[in-house]
């Protein structure tokens, strides 16, 4: 069953041309890794993905389970089932982890026209999805990512795919600034969401990552477009060429 | 692809209470003299001693310059244009009981959702607002006021002030002026001159007020100005909670609001004192919208007494509104929990002046200014001590929130400090709600105008704790109707 198909994309920032006819087939069960050297657009790619403002799509088309999703809002995109693990994830003050928490679980809930999630349970599932990840559950009274460590903070990502349940996960980026023990927790959290009926793509710099999670393809990116494909093994190959064979 | 931050803040909400009541009205003539003066106080059946003090008021008024140093800019008010009367016709003699009162105010109140009518409060008992007693101002005549008698058992006193005036002149006499007197400013000036009404509240010695008390205020007739007085006096060991709330029609016109609030706690007395502000804001190049130009202050006149103010302000073309505690009392406590929201072109500059005499007095000043479109928005404090004011603190913290690029947050914290021993704390922060924040709500399926709102209210947390139940969710609902226009 196929999840997502990118077929020839085209996009910009800034007027700046990043993806230059980029093709991807990605279906259920499946984990792709995208590596590829610094600038090369992975981040793009993930940005592009979830909608971000400022990524213009100029050509091509992306869809998703079927569906075009160029006239979507990213909002639009999160309740559908696409997710994005953030390089970078912002705090917003003020505003505690339970209250966003709940805010996404409910407007998810809206968009599906199922009953509103009550917030006792919410409660209960955000704290034992926290101790798995290592998470202290008092964070949930603490504003989003404030005052978090790096390390929290992309803990913090997992947590949000783990209770979103969304059918693409995206993950951009997020083993960098992870220490081994970290690393290891986020793997494992990975691998507890893979099943059957959703789909992951890592964008990473790293093999490292690999060790801890099996991509069963993986994909190099190098000036907006995927110049070579193949199983995890090329993972390991570019660990000890590097990618200027690639380019 | 979605909107980013700037295109969010564009258009303007449509003003909820914005419509006007058709009334016959007796108003007078624009333009303002000592017969005007007169007309008013006469109108009121006042005693001479009120008459010469509106008079006196006025003579200093003459004589002042308007204030100039606020961060606010419109063109120069012609006070003869304003009408310094308005009276509903049909009320004329003063309504006795509900029953007489004109049905189409009743409507206009109902609108308000105000629970006027005392069948529907006391239906209300059931559902929502078991505790409240409503003092309605409608122009410049209190048209009724409920719950008087379960309060008069408490020995409570609650009627609009012009009947005070009547009723118990001896506190009136007493303590009119004695917070804010006629010179204080420019604006107190003129309303101790031309004064409408208001409320006029006293607490007994050790009684606790049976109910959160209420006044809605609301400027109907064009052209007029309207100018309330409220005068809220707790004895020793007494405390109320009172709210006030304010809207205003929508007209072309700028319309000049100028109260003055005066409370007097006594020793060991509380008076707790919230407001949401939601007069009009003129439209979103700036036509129209109330000036508010308020004066509100209080005193801790003996030990241990305390004195907070709660504000919301969403509303007005320009806010000119510094609350303020006079910390005379030793141990004595002021409060001052503010969140100001400015959009479109509206500009407000407003704090809070804590002014500590007395020995171990403490004050508190939270203050959370919200900006947007292209408005500007001030904090304006002062934190005095005297040499009288031994071991006295004040903790202040003063943010602001800025949406978009177009718009001002400014900050002038002013500390006076004559006192070594004093301790002042001041901690400020300004910050920007910014598209990376708003797109990582996006991206977790909160659409954007739900995200802005949960951002500003989280922002606001800690004022909106302060405020009565009722209020924190009529001002959480009122900031998401002011910010859904933003994010038009």
């Amino acid at each position: 069953m196929s999840i997502l198909n990118i077929s020839n994309l085209h996009a910009e920032v800034a007027g700046q041309p990043i993806l230059k006819g980029l093709s991807l087939q990605v279906n259920a069960g499946e984990v792709h890794a995208i590596m590829g050297p610094n600038g090369s657009g992975k981040s793009t790619l993930a940005n592009v993905l979830a909608g971000r403002p400022g990524y213009q799509v100029t050509s091509g088309s992306v869809t998703f389970q079927d569906m075009d999703i160029a006239d979507q809002e990213a909002h639009e995109r999160a309740v559908a089932g696409i997710f994005l693990a953030f390089q970078y994830p912002v705090e917003i003050p003020g505003v505690s982890n339970m209250e966003f928490l709940k805010a996404a679980l409910e407007s998810h809930a809206h968009a599906k026209g199922g009953n509103q999630p009550n917030a006792a349970g919410i409660i209960k599932q955000a704290r034992e999805l926290a101790k798995s990840l290592d998470l202290n559950p008092e964070f949930l009274k603490r504003g989003v990512n404030e005052g978090f460590s790096g390390g929290e903070k992309k803990r913090n990502e997992i947590l949000q795919m783990l209770l979103l349940e969304p059918t693409l996960a995206v993950l951009d980026e997020t083993d960098s600034g992870l220490d081994i023990d970290a690393l290891q927790v986020v793997a494992n959290g990975v691998n507890k969401f893979r099943s059957q009926d959703n789909a992951v793509i890592l964008v990473t710099h790293y093999q490292r990552l690999l060790d801890h999670i099996q991509p069963d393809f993986v994909h190099v990116l190098a000036d907006g477009k995927i110049v070579q494909s193949g199983d995890k093994t090329l993972a390991l190959e570019l660990e000890e060429k590097g990618y200027a064979w690639l380019t | 692809m979605s909107q980013s931050v700037d295109e969010l803040v564009g258009a303007n909400a449509e003003y909820q209470a914005g419509f006007v009541t058709q009334i016959e009205s007796e108003t007078l003539p624009p333009g303002l003299d000592p017969d005007v003066v007169r007309f008013i106080s006469a109108k009121k059946n006042e005693p001479q001693w009120l008459t010469d003090w509106r008079l006196q008021a006025y003579a200093l008024w003459r004589e002042m310059p308007e204030p100039v140093w606020a961060h606010v800019h419109f063109p120069p008010v012609e006070f003869d244009k304003i009408s310094y009367y308005s009276a509903p016709k049909s009320q004329a003699d003063g309504p006795q009981s509900l029953e007489e009162v004109d049905p189409e105010l009743l409507r206009t109140y109902e609108k308000l959702g105000i629970p006027l009518h005392e069948q529907e409060a006391l239906a209300g008992v059931v559902k929502s607002n078991p505790n409240v007693a409503v003092d309605a101002v409608f122009d410049s005549v209190s048209i009724a006021t409920t719950f008087r008698d379960k309060l008069a058992e408490a020995g409570v006193i609650f009627c609009p002030i012009s009947e005070a005036v009547h009723s118990h002149p001896e506190l009136v006499r007493k303590y009119l002026g004695s917070v804010v007197p006629q010179r204080d400013n420019f604006y107190a000036a003129l309303n101790s001159a031309v004064f409408s009404d208001g409320s006029f509240v006293y607490i007994p010695k050790g009684v606790r007020c049976p109910m959160e008390l209420s006044t809605y205020f609301r400027i109907n007739e064009r052209n007029t100005g309207q100018f309330e007085r409220t005068l809220i006096v707790a004895d020793e060991g007494s405390h109320v909670s009172y709210l006030e709330g304010c809207t205003a029609p929508m007209r072309d016109e700028n319309q000049l609001h100028a109260a003055v609030v005066e409370l007097v706690a006594l020793g060991d007395a509380e008076i707790k004192y919230s407001t949401v502000q939601n007069w009009y804001p003129g439209d979103e190049n700036g036509k129209g919208g109330i000036y508010n130009f308020v004066t509100k202050r209080g005193l801790c006149g003996g030990p241990r007494a305390k004195i907070s103010w709660t504000q919301v302000e969403t509303g007005s073309a320009i806010t000119w509104k510094y609350p303020s505690v006079i910390l005379r009392g030793d141990h004595s406590v002021g409060e001052f929990y503010s969140v100001a929201l400015t959009n479109n072109v509206q500009q407000a500059d407003t704090g809070t002046k804590m002014i500590h005499l007395g020995n171990n007095t403490k004050s508190t000043i939270i203050s959370k200014g919200i900006s947007t479109g292209r408005s500007q928005n001030t904090y304006r404090g002062l934190v005095r001590f005297s040499p009288t004011a031994n071991h006295a603190r004040n903790f202040t913290q003063c943010d602001s929130l800025l949406i978009g690029d177009t718009c001002g947050a400014h900050t002038f914290p002013y500390i006076e400090n004559k006192q070594p021993n004093a301790v002042v704390e001041h901690e400020a922060t300004t910050s920007k709600v910014s598209d990376d924040q708003l797109f990582a709500c996006q991206q977790r399926g909160i659409d954007p105008e739900k995200a802005v709102s949960m951002i500003v209210n989280g922002f606001c947390k800690e004022v909106f704790r302060e405020l009565p139940m009722e209020f924190a969710v009529e001002a959480g609902k009122l900031l998401e109707v002011s910010l859904e226009g933003a994010v038009g």
